[in-house]
């Protein structure tokens, strides 16, 4: 196995420039949020809607759509998202004609960084000969080109670029921890690694990761959209303008389950492939090894999600929580148990 | 599942009461009930959808310990050395079974209960799926539009055209329903209103069941395993052979109902042992990384059989009528001989080294019971490519066999075999033995490599020849009867999930009656309405889908969408049908 280490220079070197770009976007995001709640709030002026008296015909939240809209005219009900409509952002998260042109430089950058740091890991791969996910620093920096490349393709159906800032910010995160926290040259891959299951098991784990990644940022807005929208309801000031280009919590729970479902199913598939591949290495498929026990309790907690949603009292907020616990467990199970923890997944020794 | 609510477009609404007053649920007072109710309502209780999402959260929690703590399963040395370390809270630990906490009461019983919610949840509801296959599509509503989709059409009335009956229209909105995958049924034909049911997407409620069961196929699979499997250990040198009987074991784990008697009566010769390292000096921290492991190993099916070759790598074991046998281990196996004092030869063979580093500096253990007068006893390291100037500590700086060298230190003594306590081979305790060199004395360690081969021990104890290095491998053994099982329920497992996520399980209501258009004209007015099962992001879609059949259906006669049933005589609870609906 030969390691081409100019070429692996160049990928350090687009690495870095990717991270700097991200940077730049994850800046432009932040200030399309400022610059834009402030100028819809600044469109609206003095016509802004008279929170209190529309409260007043007792809001029932979540009442059939179809019967309100039959009495919202002879004055009976009012929707509770008929009430929020001046405060959140449309809930199908459609594209509008409206001008962000901080936005549209945040997206324009952000696919500029997404491009470098593609060659960046491709250029590590062919550097390295093999696959580019053998090592934490290639784990993080594979796994955020995937949190941005999910995220740009769900822009092209959806306008999501209020979690732009959330994302970028999380995907500068991660290019940091690698090339700070794991720095790793371009090595050949150890014998207990050379599998096509690494392919398989790795791959799928890390796009599941980054679509956690990015329900977990739904997840932190909808937290947030959902305490402002009790301001509104219970006709008070809400505060973080920003929040005004947010959808309402409840669409955004509805996107982050059906991206969350998907998640689910390819950590299902990430956890049966890990079994079969460890039943190919160590002769077993199951063993609790510290790596194992945090996958299940990782598959569990997002089970414990896909049921939340079906229960009664547990959608809405709770089940934010369990998507942002699901998600920290991730992490730790990422940082964590790879450094602190030792297993048969460290990989020390033979 | 009578009790839990899954959130349909129009959903409970999040989080304004958590507990509302449920329907339809027995027995929910108490204190009339006797023993028998009691268990009835134990068994609502447990079925409940809270409750498996709490079991489901307690699981969780319950398995992080397992990665806290040392587990036997993983690691026994580990678990006894965490107890004399904290002798009180190591003894409070184990009482609590924390160092096996996949296999103690408490994690069990939270499994268990799992899985009998779910099937006491699963199993009532698959009947109820079965019902609802074999039924009839349910009744129309009265009123369509109340549905989260619904719309209406004006058929009829273009260039003249007359408009379609509402048997015809309903006649065809069936049989175009059917051709989208829906099951149909006409309702109230002959009626000023005949109306179609249709419904889709009933492999999701299939799928949802499958998946619950299937996870209960992997639970029995793992049991099985458990139950009439084994794993066994055994460090086999270049040379030797492995028979598959208990004894050919350096350790044995059998299942708890697993009888050695069964064992594949196979054996399994290791031929050559090779190793492959980076040499690459680019990156210098890769350097002597290892690349590739290979034993080549012939393999007996059974006493008297054909013996054939086969290669074990790290990810490739080799199996024996379901025995797989795997490579996770390697090493040095210097070959020694020890001539003892009176003159004898009282050892000669490999040694098995353990290796401590990168680069397989290996530590050395033998003993030597047999030796006489005295009983010998030799620790050290073995340096695969060993440098160092005179004076000063030799270091191995490569994993390759350049330049071997044995560095050992001698006692003499009672070995303390006899006593019958099991003792761990690869460990000398040198606190009853008496030294005869080693590198910190003065006579120094002993020094064996290509040059010299042989050391007289001092004291007449006898004689040390280093004459060999020899490779070997060890392997983990394992046999699991379940592993099929677990992996055709996990098959099983994935396709329902993938099913009960991705299918759509909608109803369509269609209802054709006469009326008038806007213009006072004879019309016939189509009305529909959508209604999804679940989550459903598409439902919108499926209207527009609709709309689009119905006007290539009708777009002769002629086809506007009306605001409503309300603009047109047709009423929604025309007279002649039968108030049908819940
Ligand atoms: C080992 C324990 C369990 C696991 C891992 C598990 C996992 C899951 C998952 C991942 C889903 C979502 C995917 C799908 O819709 O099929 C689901 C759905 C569901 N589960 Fe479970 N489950 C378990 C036990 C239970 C129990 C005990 C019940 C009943 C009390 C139950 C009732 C349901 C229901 C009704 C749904 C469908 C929800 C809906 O309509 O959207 N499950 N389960």
């Amino acid at each position: 196995m030969n390691v081409n280490e100019t070429l692996g220079t160049w990928s350090e070197l687009f690495m870095l420039l990717a991270a700097m770009t991200y940077l730049v976007s994850f800046v432009a995001f932040a200030w399309d949020l400022a610059s834009h709640s402030k100028a819809l709030r600044g469109a609206e002026g003095a016509g802004e809607r008279e929170l209190v008296g529309a409260a007043s015909g007792g809001a029932s939240r979540g009442a059939p759509a179809g019967g309100s809209a039959d009495d919202a005219g002879r004055g009976f009900r009012t929707t509770a998202r008929s009430e929020l409509a001046g405060h959140v952002a449309d809930a199908e998260m459609r594209y509008t004609g409206e001008r962000r042109p901080a936005a549209r430089v945040a997206v324009a950058v952000m696919v500029l960084a997404f491009v470098v740091h593609a060659a960046a890991v491709v250029t590590r791969a062919v550097a390295a000969d093999r696959v580019p996910w053998g090592n934490m620093y290639e784990f993080c920096t594979s796994g955020a080109l995937v949190v941005a490349g999910v995220y740009l393709a769900a822009l092209l159906a959806k306008d999501l670029r209020f979690v732009g800032t959330l994302v970028s910010g999380l995907v500068v995160i991660m290019l940091c921890a690698a090339t700070i926290g794991f720095p790793t040259p371009v090595g050949p891959l150890q014998p207990a690694l050379q599998s096509w299951w690494l392919v398989i098991h790795v791959s799928i784990a890390v796009a599941a990761s980054g679509i956690f990644t990015i329900t977990f940022a739904m997840a932190v807005l909808q937290l947030l959209q959902a305490h402002r929208e009790r301001a509104v309801l219970a006709g008070e000031r809400p505060g973080m303008p920003f929040l005004r280009l947010v959808p309402s919590a409840q669409a955004l729970e509805n996107l982050s389950f059906r991206l969350n479902a998907v998640g689910f199913a390819f950590w299902t598939f990430t956890l049966a492939a890990g079994a079969i591949w460890a039943e190919q290495a160590w002769g077993r498929y199951w063993g609790w090894d510290t790596k194992e026990v945090w996958t299940f309790v990782i598959w569990v907690v997002y089970a414990a999600y896909m049921h939340a949603r079906a229960t009664r009292g547990w959608t809405g907020t709770r089940s934010a929580w369990l998507s942002i616990v699901g998600y920290l467990c991730i992490i730790f199970n990422f940082t964590v148990v790879n450094t602190v923890f030792a297993g048969l997944h460290s990989y020390a020794g033979v | 599942m009578s009790t839990s609510a899954p959130p349909s477009s129009s959903g409970p609404s999040p989080g304004t009461s958590p507990e509302p007053p449920r329907k339809g649920e027995p027995g929910v007072e108490l204190p009339s009930l006797g023993p028998l109710g009691m268990l009835r309502w134990a068994w609502t209780q447990l079925t409940k959808m809270n409750t498996a999402l709490f079991l489901l959260l307690l699981l969780a929690v319950a398995a992080v310990p397992g990665s806290v703590f040392p587990q036997r399963i993983q690691d026994p040395t580990a678990v006894s050395d965490y107890i004399d370390n904290n002798p009180v809270l190591g003894e409070w630990l184990d009482r609590l079974q924390l160092f096996d906490v996949f296999s103690s009461a408490w994690f069990s019983a939270i499994y268990l209960l799992l899985f009998v919610s779910l099937v006491g949840c699963v199993l009532p509801r698959a009947a109820k799926h079965w019902r609802a296959w074999r039924a009839q599509p349910p009744r129309t509503p009265r009123r369509l539009e109340r549905l989260p989709e619904h719309r209406a059409f004006a058929l009829g009335g273009r260039d003249g055209a007359a408009e379609p009956a509402p048997d015809e229209v309903v006649a065809d909105a069936a049989r175009l329903l059917k051709k989208r995958g829906y099951r149909v049924a006409v309702r109230d034909a002959g009626t000023a209103a005949p109306s179609v049911a249709a419904e889709r997407g009933m492999w999701k409620e299939v799928g949802n069941v499958v998946f619950h069961l299937a996870l209960l196929g992997v639970l029995v699979s793992v049991a099985v395993g458990s139950l009439f499997g084994y794993k066994g250990q055994r460090v086999l040198v270049e040379g030797e052979s492995f028979v598959n009987t208990l004894i050919g074991y350096d350790s044995f784990t059998p299942g708890t109902n697993y009888d050695a008697d069964w064992l594949e009566p196979f054996s399994l010769r290791l031929d050559r042992f090779e190793a492959e390292f980076n040499r690459d000096t680019t990156v210098p921290q890769n350097y002597g990384a290892p690349l590739d492991f290979t034993a080549e190993v012939t393999v007996q099916d059974e006493p008297g059989a054909e013996p054939r070759q086969e290669v074990l790598k790290v990810n490739q074991p080799v199996e024996v009528n379901g025995v797989k046998s795997y490579l996770v281990g390697n090493g040095y196996a210097p070959v020694v001989r020890v001539t003892d004092g009176n003159g004898d030869v009282a050892f000669e063979g490999p040694v098995v080294t353990i290796p401590t580093d990168g680069v397989y500096t290996s530590s050395f253990v033998l003993k030597v019971p047999d030796a006489r007068p005295d009983q010998l006893g030799l620790v050290g390291l073995l340096l695969p490519t060993a440098v160092g100037e005179e004076g000063t500590m030799p270091r191995s700086v490569d994993p390759g066999l350049a330049n071997p060298q044995l560095i050992l230190s001698s006692y003499y003594g009672d070995l303390g075999l006899d006593s019958g306590d099991p003792q761990n081979v690869f460990v000398l305790d040198v606190e009853p033995l008496t030294e005869l060199n080693a590198m910190m004395s003065s006579n120094g360690a002993i020094k064996l490599d290509g040059a010299n081969r042989t050391y007289e021990l001092p004291e007449g104890k006898g004689t040390i020849e280093f004459l060999d290095v020899k490779r070997y491998v060890g392997l983990d053994i394992h046999y699991d009867p379940g592993k099929t099982g677990a992996f055709v329920s996990f098959l099983a497992a994935f396709a329902g999930l993938l099913m009960s996520m991705f299918i759509a399980r909608r109803r369509v209501w269609v209802r054709a009656a006469r009326g008038t258009d806007d213009d006072g004209r004879p019309t016939t007015v189509l009305e529909y309405g959508l209604l999804a099962r679940g989550e459903d992001p598409r439902l919108h879609t499926e209207a527009e889908r609709l709309a689009e059949l119905w006007t290539e259906q009708w777009q002769s006669a002629g086809v506007r969408e009306t605001g409503g049933a309300g603009r047109t005589t047709a009423t929604a609870t025309p007279a002649g049908t039968p108030a049908g609906n819940e």
